[in-house]
């Protein structure tokens, strides 16, 4: 019965071109606008580290300005300062942590005539390569001993590598950064988190970093930093030491916790450090520290930004206009079929086979829209990748999840559609529509 | 008229009609609100940064080599950038307004650790800002040569003198903006310094801040490692001097790289880009909505021709003219229509409000509400016009022809 009336579908839309048209292009628009900008959202709230994002907790230690208060009550800051981040290094209370920040070195090419470019870095410690899964094309991340010794090890991306010694193994040979020469010890595999969750405050949607290198060196020869730097107050007195002992937050600081226990202690920890802190004149706050696994911190950093969510319910209604549209359509096509419905009810047709029958169309129609749509939406997302350049474009790929999505969406939409129509077709009573003939 | 007989058949039929006011009203609702926002967004856009912005480009200098010296640098870099023909003037600055990234302090009107300051964007300038940027000194004087310090990545003192906007004299002494200059405030806490100037107007690096224009020069070269030149040309000049000044600062000295060079209207560019891809997605979420309700008033109303055409025969054959007949259907539309817009007054309003209290975005100006409701009275009549015209157009004589 199904594919007679697939087939009786598809001669009724045949047979209206004009009518059937219109109700495909509505449903494709409207599937074309919700789903361009449905992906964006998908992807801007989208968990970049599945596998893991709840045993990875974002560490927020309250060390702000008590009189700097704002309308949200005390938040702590979202950074740490360089005080706490050691502390808690050394600590080491956590299966696993880090401390890192963003900066930029100057890399000088070996080769005659290539001018020194500026390298995206992040200083970093050697848990950081396990903590977030990273895969490695050659050699590895370095180990603890390189942090603690001061070793001057560099991890490059595969597109730096490649850039740089044209994508050969490259581990044990030296690349010179801001005047100093540093061992590759391993080239990362693709590594493009979006959101980029790790370090927020500079760009949720920045690309990662391309070179990394041990925290304590950037430290100990005073490496530029370009990331965002909040103070409270002003370091006591001049130069580098001064500021390592400021109260200006500068580090983001992650820790990998296997489970609720390991939270628990590792939360108790933190109430502790902050009481001993405290006595020493620092932390002048109430306590107000913060664990925060990667899907709550994505939120509370409101990572999926306003203008994509307004973008999202105008979406919405459009779908609606779109909807409302295809019902008055559908309504106004299965109504002229009342002389054709009620002589097949004449002939014995039964209600709940015409029913059938017409969804049948109706998501006929909706599969066609769906199809249009989600070629309307590529065209769509390839739009706003145009209009928002670089800053958008790790949000405008669509995977299965989404193309599946739209048509289904589409179809249901479509159903929906045609349920008042169908219903109304139904239940006009047989042979009353042959009498005129 | 016949608004009685035409109101009584739409009765009897009135889902289809039903549909194409709700549809008008839901398209009113969004038509409206996008509008309200493409308008903040344009509000926002056209808010002048005070400075010479077609003439002005900057280009960023990075140290990187370990006998690299910085000041003799910049004191050459400036003066071999002031002797360029084409270029009014030149100097060193730590970012340029809308650019994205900057200093913040905060400045008090007394001095004292627990009091909090006004937030201020800070620029690090010399005396030739004033001529660089193209700003207006509305009181006081411009720095001096004497003036300008050299300051040290984590220096904590400051040069005891500032040129402020007019919006942060504003903003410290609400009360007389204008006696600001000569006055003594505070920054870190406890530093005095001197308001020498006050300048009309210059934007902070965030265009989001609510304080755009509270800015703050500071008569201090940087000594950071990292630094910007902001360059003036003369009219006509900037795009061919951009870059001869890129390879002259990049040939000067081989122990820093020059990079990320932007003219001032492409720095507003991308400030400005999502604001201005927001507005042009909604233009054209506006059009396709209007295009989607018209098609399906058109549509609709083809579909209601082609069923009644044996009655409107009937009627002409009756005596009913051709205007008549014209008139019936583009009044029928009319009275749909107007039941749509009004209630798509009610569903504009609400959706503002909830959007307000989500978003906190702005209130609709109050005359979008009617001109909307007039735009789409128009455009359903020009969409039913052609269905309209074809009923006019059915002959007399069908009434008897299919019986």
């Amino acid at each position: 019965m199904f594919s007679y009336y697939l087939k009786l579908g598809w001669l009724s839309i045949r047979r209206n071109p004009l009518l059937s048209t219109l109700m495909v292009v509505a449903i494709a628009v409207g599937i074309g606008a919700c789903m361009t900008i449905i992906t964006v959202n998908y992807v801007m709230s989208s968990n970049p580290i599945p596998q893991k994002s709840d045993q990875l907790f974002y560490v927020q230690l309250d060390s702000w300005d008590p009189n700097d208060y704002h309308d949200e009550g005390f938040e702590p800051p979202d950074q740490m300062t360089y005080l706490d981040a050691m502390a808690l290094m050394k600590a080491g209370k956590a299966y696993r942590q880090v401390a890192s920040n963003r900066s930029a070195l100057v890399l000088e090419p070996q080769g005659d005539g290539e001018r020194p470019f500026s390298v995206d870095t992040r200083n970093t410690w050697a848990d950081f390569f396990p903590m977030f899964d990273l895969r490695f094309i050659y050699g590895s991340g370095w180990d603890d001993s390189a942090d603690h010794n001061l070793e001057r090890v560099v991890v490059l991306s595969k597109e730096l590598n490649e850039r740089v010694f044209g994508g050969e193994d490259s581990v044990g040979r030296s690349v010179r950064l801001n005047g100093m020469d540093f061992q590759v010890v391993g080239v990362m595999d693709e590594f493009l988190p979006v959101p980029k969750f790790y370090d927020v405050t500079n760009g949720a949607f920045n690309e990662p970093e391309e070179l990394y290198i041990p925290f304590n060196i950037a430290v100990e020869y005073e490496l530029p930093r370009n990331g965002n730097t909040n103070c409270w107050k002003m370091p006591d007195g001049d130069g580098f030491d001064a500021f390592l002992n400021s109260e200006c937050a500068w580090i983001q600081f992650w820790a990998e916790l296997r489970s609720d226990e390991e939270k628990q202690e590792y939360m108790d920890f933190l109430t502790a450090y902050t009481e001993q802190q405290k006595e020493l004149g620092r932390f002048p706050r109430p306590l107000n520290n913060r664990l925060s696994d990667v899907m709550e911190w994505m939120e509370s950093q409101e990572v999926v930004e306003d203008d994509a969510r307004v973008m999202l319910g105008l979406s919405l209604l459009f779908l609606l206009v779109c909807l409302l549209n295809t019902i008055g359509l559908l309504l106004a096509k299965f109504m002229g079929k009342s002389t054709d419905i009620s002589l097949r009810r004449a002939l014995g047709a039964s209600r709940s086979s015409l029913f059938v029958q017409h969804m049948i169309e109706s998501g006929l129609i909706g599969l066609g829209g769906g199809v249009l749509g989600l070629g309307l939406a590529w065209l769509g997302l390839r739009g706003i990748e145009m209009l928002f350049g670089e800053f958008i474009e790790n949000l405008v790929g669509m995977d299965w999840v989404m193309v599946l999505s739209a048509i289904g969406l589409a179809i249901v939409s479509a159903l929906l559609a045609g349920l008042y129509p169908t219903w109304r077709a139904c239940s006009i009573a047989p042979a009353s529509q042959l009498k005129i003939q | 008229m016949e608004f009685g007989p035409i109101w009584r058949a739409m009765m009897r039929n009135k889902t289809g009609a039903i549909l194409i006011a709700l549809q008008i009203a839901v398209t009113m609702a969004i038509m409206v609100n996008a509008i309200s926002i493409m308008q903040e967004r344009g509000r926002m856009m056209a808010r002048p940064s005070g400075v010479d912005e077609h003439n002005i480009f900057s280009i960023a200098s990075v140290g990187f080599a370990e006998n690299f010296n910085e000041r003799v640098t910049i004191e050459e870099d400036l003066a071999a950038l002031r002797a360029m023909p084409g270029v009014v003037n030149a100097i060193q600055s730590n970012s340029v307004p809308l650019s994205g990234g900057g200093w913040s302090m905060g400045l008090q009107t007394e001095p004292g650790e627990n009091i909090e300051g006004t937030e201020v964007a800070l620029y690090f300038v010399d005396e030739h800002a004033i001529d660089t940027f193209g700003l207006n000194l509305l009181a006081g004087e411009n720095f001096s040569a004497t003036d300008v310090t050299w300051r040290e990545r984590s220096a904590t003192d400051w040069p005891d003198k500032t040129i402020i906007t007019y919006a942060m004299a504003e903003a410290l002494y609400p009360d007389d903006p204008d006696s600001a200059l000569g006055k003594t405030v505070y920054i870190a806490d406890v530093q005095p310094l001197t308001i020498t100037g006050i300048i009309e107007r210059m934007q902070a690096p965030w265009n989001g801040w609510d304080g755009v224009e509270r800015v703050m020069l500071t008569p201090s070269h940087t000594l950071f490692g990292a630094t910007r030149y902001i360059i003036r040309a003369e009219p006509g000049m900037r795009d061919a001097l951009m870059p001869q000044v890129e390879e002259l600062l990049a040939e000067r000295n081989k122990d820093r790289i020059v990079r990320s060079m932007r003219s001032m209207d492409e720095v507003r560019e991308r400030s400005y880009r999502a604001d201005s891809g927001m507005i042009r997605i909604l233009t054209f979420t506006i059009i396709l909505l209007i295009a989607v309700t018209s098609l399906g008033i058109v549509g609709l109303a083809s579909f209601s021709v082609n069923r009644r055409t044996r009655q409107i025969g009937t009627r002409r054959a009756l005596g009913a003219s051709k205007v008549a007949v014209l008139r019936y259907f583009m009044t029928e539309n009319l009275i749909i229509s107007c039941v749509g817009v009004l209630l798509g007054a009610a569903l504009t309003i609400g959706l503002n409000m909830l959007m307000i209290e989500t978003f906190s975005l702005t209130r609709i100006a109050w005359y979008l509400v009617p001109m909307a409701m007039l735009l789409l009275l128009i455009i359903g009549q020009a969409a039913v016009f052609g269905p309209a015209r074809r009923a006019s157009l059915v002959p007399p004589a069908v009434a008897t022809r299919t019986v």
